[in-house]
């Protein structure tokens, strides 16, 4: 199990010029890791991070996308895989936070908590490439890797929670930042 | 009546017109003959199929920010599935989400809201209390409302509701 915060400080250190579509709680501190303005965190209603995510990746072929999408999240959207895996954009990665809980909601158990296997339901479903990674350390040493390979890929993350960091929605789904992002991706 | 006939090949051409190229399609019975199997078919569209409506609101939101313009297509059904991410993402987002909606069971040539069906008569109250504009398409003669509708959305990034009130016969 890896503290999120940790998991995504190693994304933040391997980050070049990809777009990170984040949701909830990974959305939060990206913004404090991670600042950039490729995050994209304007996605609005619970479970749409994938899907905003696979506008973007069709939408811009030359970048790659990662979304940092929710085990909560993804059940109500589930299936976006199947959406996913049959526009099979090459530049997505799909990394999903499995915390087990809603966090974000009171941390109350997401059902089947911890007994689900995302990445079998993601294979089934039509992915080509499928990781699950619990420690710090695989997921520093095949973070590139993953970045490099021919999509869509999902990963399933296990995580916890790490450091608090302070919640600002406001900011999340700030038109202004998602305008600033668009200039910033057009120019990019 | 000449402009009763409601034609696919009117609304592909000025949907086109419109600079739209990226479909997102959850299969609707009212355009799925004649305009969503054309538009697979035509080279000119890239036609992303949905499993729900919501994820297609998501995704043209997220072609938007991509620089792309996109139209959204399903039944009135999937909209009133689709109403809290119509509210949080593109009402509240405000992102020019473009639908076309086919109005299943609507009487051809009564206005939505006098239909005897119960969801097709409130599909236009529902978009007004979302502040979501809406035209009813019903002739071709309509289809002039297409072009004006979809550049109002990407100018004002406001969401748009064509709402089909028969089924387009073929090109």
């Amino acid at each position: 199990m890896m503290k999120r915060d940790d998991m995504l400080k190693v994304l933040a250190r391997h980050r070049k010029d990809e777009i990170v579509v984040a949701v909830y709680m990974a959305a939060q501190e990206l913004t404090h890791i991670s600042p950039n303005d490729l995050n994209y965190t304007f996605t609005g209603a619970m479970g749409q991070g994938s899907s905003h995510a696979l506008g973007l990746a069709l939408g811009r072929p030359d970048k790659r996308v990662v979304v940092l999408d929710g085990d909560g999240s993804l059940l109500m959207n589930l299936g976006s895989l199947v959406t996913i895996a049959n526009a099979a954009p090459k530049n997505y990665v799909h990394c999903l936070c499995e915390n087990g809980t809603y966090e974000t909601n009171g941390a109350v158990p997401i059902p089947r908590a911890g007994q689900i296997r995302f990445v079998d339901m993601a294979r089934a479903a039509g992915y080509p490439k499928t990781h699950e990674i619990s420690s710090l350390e695989d997921w520093d040493r095949q973070l590139p890797t993953i970045l490099k390979e021919e999509g869509p890929v999902f990963v399933d993350l296990k995580v916890e929670p790490g450091e608090l960091y302070p919640e600002d929605f406001r900011r999340l789904y700030s038109i202004e930042h998602r305008d600033k992002f668009r200039r910033t991706l057009q120019n990019s | 009546m000449a402009d009763a006939e409601l034609k696919a090949g009117d609304i592909i051409r000025e949907i086109k017109k419109a600079g739209i190229r990226f479909i997102v399609a959850l299969p609707d019975r009212v355009t799925s003959h004649h305009l969503l199997k054309t538009m697979l078919r035509d080279p000119d569209f890239k036609v992303v199929q949905v499993c729900k409506e919501d994820e297609g609101i998501s995704i043209c939101s997220g072609l938007f920010a991509a620089g792309h313009r996109s139209l959204m297509m399903m039944q009135y059904t999937g909209l009133l599935d689709s109403v809290n991410a119509l509210r949080g993402v593109a009402v509240e987002g405000q992102n020019p989400v473009c639908m076309l909606v086919g109005l299943l069971g609507k009487e051809p040539g009564v206005a939505p809201t006098e239909s005897k069906k119960y969801g097709v008569k409130i599909i236009e109250p529902v978009l007004d209390a979302m502040g979501i504009e809406h035209h009813w398409v019903e002739t071709s003669v309509d289809t002039s409302k297409i072009i004006p509708a979809i550049e109002k959305a990407y100018d004002k990034t406001r969401p748009m509701a064509l709402l089909i009130g028969r089924e387009p016969q073929s090109l």
